[in-house]
């Protein structure tokens, strides 16, 4: 980590959301690039600019042959943006869900992943997928999973869970240029969490993590909307005297090591928080590669927060109990300090 | 079942004799690479399309080089009627580092796309939503190129077929979905798989026209797929052709058959669409058996040249397996 003492240099900001950010970042991009497209279901003003409104006005200014609405199907869906991808466009395809993507899994894991290598390099798909997932507002087992980890696991697409709306728009703004597919899985409810964005924010370079808290005590790794839960649980942290380092992961796919593990390495402790399940989650992998390089220099082993296994239910009763709250993360880091 | 597409275009002499060249190549490179099978000279996974000849022959005269192809593991044959060159193809087939994927796709999974081939996938019925997507470049490109998705009778049964015809059909893609409809669904007989007598018959659940075609006739693959691709290129969007017809040589190369009778097989060989092709070019004059012996012998001696160029060809080294899973190479 940088040991630079130089002020950050002031930024102008203005209050944004999600929703708003992912916006400016794909008409920006639009309007740069006449190779940008966007597909997916809903998506242009006539069918009302996607569920959330998130593509709103694009299809006006950019025309429905660039902003195009699709009929419901997955795998149409991707397999038209992998061979329009492949023919020299950006596409950014939207599926509407997360667990919708297990409706195209063959095109994106099959297709839109392997086909570089499988062409030894011939074939080029520098897609988005744009996806919406989250507990929390009472959606139940089929409509607010987190399968990044699936992803994750396999070779050729990356993986990004942006928090911020600044940072949506920075990483947005990376993945379309970038030339191989990009999954981006927002979180619902960061979408609609106004917050304090740089005006003019430009690209964000994948594969970066951000250190949101610098802390001495224990690094809490976390991204998406699990970032609100961690950030409370910090601030208790903090008035309970215990200094906690927050990572914002932001790509979760290749995922920032150095930073991750330069954190952990300066602290001594390490909890990953996720909503995804903890059984085989990111944090596992996380974990892992902490114990293999940091073995002798932690003080305490690496710990996991994340679902239980079971799907995502609908009672909120159960809901809450099913996302990891602040209290636990309170509990958790409190174990690993032994206090 | 299937009307005859009006102006039925009739191909000329010269077009008929570069069908049959194109037949020949596939059949003269089937031939050798089961051979080389047989004889343990290469290691591959191996769907024959032996039979289907004619289908990607009639269709491939009738596409320019830019006109791009999605096709499946059976789908050789549609690569080599296209033209690819076949050093590379036969490199790729033996997983040699000169092979048209530097030997990481291999038979089922070619990619050449300087003659068009796009896609070879190994995932029945993934050829027809690709394809979709090179016809939507095609029209905000504002070409007149079109797509062939390639893909069997057993593909008609998956979703991505219904999903990839309803799109091509609502946004009026120039992309012509092309079933080799042989019979068998890797094992299953036809009808204990389909629904419907007729393949083409489901065009009209998708408002695009549909056509059962002699896959075993030149002549007719030709006309009908003539129609469909002015249709295409004409901006009026995707047409359904099934191609009847038989693969000889079962599922994969080596399999035993059992699913067939031996009487239908035998009848399949009996009527096989080559040599009937090449006496029908000798009996109207549009050929010499002589020339037609002569553009065998070449072809033969190229697909020769090939296979002795492949198996000397370098296997590729290990950190190819660091590349091409993104465009910046994977760290060691």
């Amino acid at each position: 980590m940088s040991t630079e003492t130089l002020e950050a240099p002031v930024v102008e900001t203005v209050k944004m959301n999600g929703l708003q950010a992912i916006n400016a970042a794909l008409s920006e991009a639009m309007e740069a690039d006449p190779k940008v497209l966007v597909l997916g279901e809903d998506i242009a003003d006539n069918e009302g600019g996607g569920v959330c409104g998130v593509t709103r006005g694009l299809s006006t200014k950019f025309g429905t042959s660039r902003v195009r609405s699709t009929p419901i199907s997955e795998q149409a869906i991707m397999g038209a943006a992998i061979g329009v991808a492949m023919a020299g466009y950006k596409p950014v395809a939207e599926i509407m869900l997360m667990n919708f993507t297990t409706v195209a899994m063959d095109m994106i894991v099959n297709h839109a992943a392997k086909l570089r290598f499988m062409s030894g390099g011939q074939s080029q798909v520098p897609l988005v997928i744009r996806t919406m997932t989250g507990g929390g507002n009472q959606t139940a087992g089929q409509h607010a999973d987190f399968y990044e980890a699936w992803f994750a696991h396999t070779a050729g697409i990356k993986v990004v869970i942006p928090w911020t709306p600044g940072d949506m728009k920075g990483l947005y703004l990376s993945a379309i240029q970038d030339p191989d597919p990009v999954i981006i899985i927002e979180s619902v409810k960061t979408l609609f969490v106004p917050m304090d964005t740089p005006v003019n924010q430009g690209p964000i370079p994948l594969g970066k993590a951000n250190v949101v808290v610098p802390g001495s005590d224990l690094t809490i790794v976390s991204y998406g909307q699990m970032m609100f839960t961690v950030m409370q649980a910090v601030e208790e942290l903090a008035a309970a005297g215990v200094s906690v380092e927050v990572v914002d992961l932001r790509t979760i796919s290749p995922w920032d090591k150095e930073t991750v593990l330069a954190s952990a390495e300066k602290t001594g402790r390490l909890l990953v928080v996720h909503e995804a399940g903890r059984n085989f989650g990111p944090g596992a992998e996380i974990a892992a590669t902490a114990q293999e390089v940091l073995f002798g220099k932690l003080k305490a082993p690496v710990g996991r927060l994340g679902a239980p296994y079971c799907a995502v239910p609908f009672a909120k009763k159960l809901e809450d109990a099913y996302l990891v709250q602040p209290p636990e993360i309170v509990a958790e880091v409190k174990r690993l300090m032994a206090i | 079942m299937s009307e005859t597409p009006t102006n039925r275009a009739i191909p000329d002499a010269a077009t008929q004799v570069d069908i049959y060249r194109r037949m020949i190549r596939i059949e003269r490179n089937d031939d050798l690479t089961r051979q080389q099978i047989r004889r343990g000279r290469i290691t591959a996974p191996y769907y024959s399309a032996r039979g289907q000849e004619c289908i990607p022959s009639a269709i491939s005269v009738l596409l320019n080089n830019d006109d791009k192809i999605c096709t499946i593991y059976r789908g050789i044959h549609d690569m080599v009627a296209k033209d690819m060159p076949l050093r590379p193809l036969w490199a790729e087939i033996c997983g040699r580092v000169d092979g048209t994927c530097k030997g990481k796709g291999g038979p089922m999974h070619l990619t050449h796309p300087e003659t068009g081939v796009m896609v070879t996938t190994g995932i029945v019925g993934s050829s027809m939503p690709i394809a979709n997507g090179f016809g939507w470049a095609a029209l905000l490109d504002g070409t007149k190129q079109v797509t062939v998705a390639y893909f069997g009778d057993g593909a008609s049964n998956i979703g991505a077929f219904h999903e990839a015809l309803n799109l091509a059909s609502v946004w009026k893609l120039p992309v012509i979905f092309v079933c080799q409809n042989n019979g068998f669904a890797e094992h299953t007989r036809y009808e204990n798989g389909t629904s419907v007598d007729f393949i083409a018959k489901r065009a009209a659940g998708y408002g695009m026209p549909g056509y059962t075609v002699d896959g075993n006739d030149p002549l007719d693959v030709y006309a009908h797929a003539h129609a469909a691709i002015e249709r295409a290129r004409a901006g009026e969007g995707p047409t359904l052709l099934e191609c009847k017809t038989f693969r000889f040589m079962g599922h994969v190369f080596g399999d035993n058959d059992a699913y067939m009778t031996k009487e239908e097989k035998a009848a399949a060989i009996e009527a096989d669409p080559l040599p009937r092709f090449r006496q029908k070019l000798i009996d109207d004059g549009v050929a010499s058996a002589e020339q037609l012996d002569e553009l065998t012998a070449k072809i033969e001696a190229e697909v020769n040249d090939a296979i002795d160029y492949a198996v000397a060809c370098e296997f590729p080294s290990d950190d190819e397996l660091r590349r091409d899973v993104f465009a910046e190479e994977i760290p060691a």
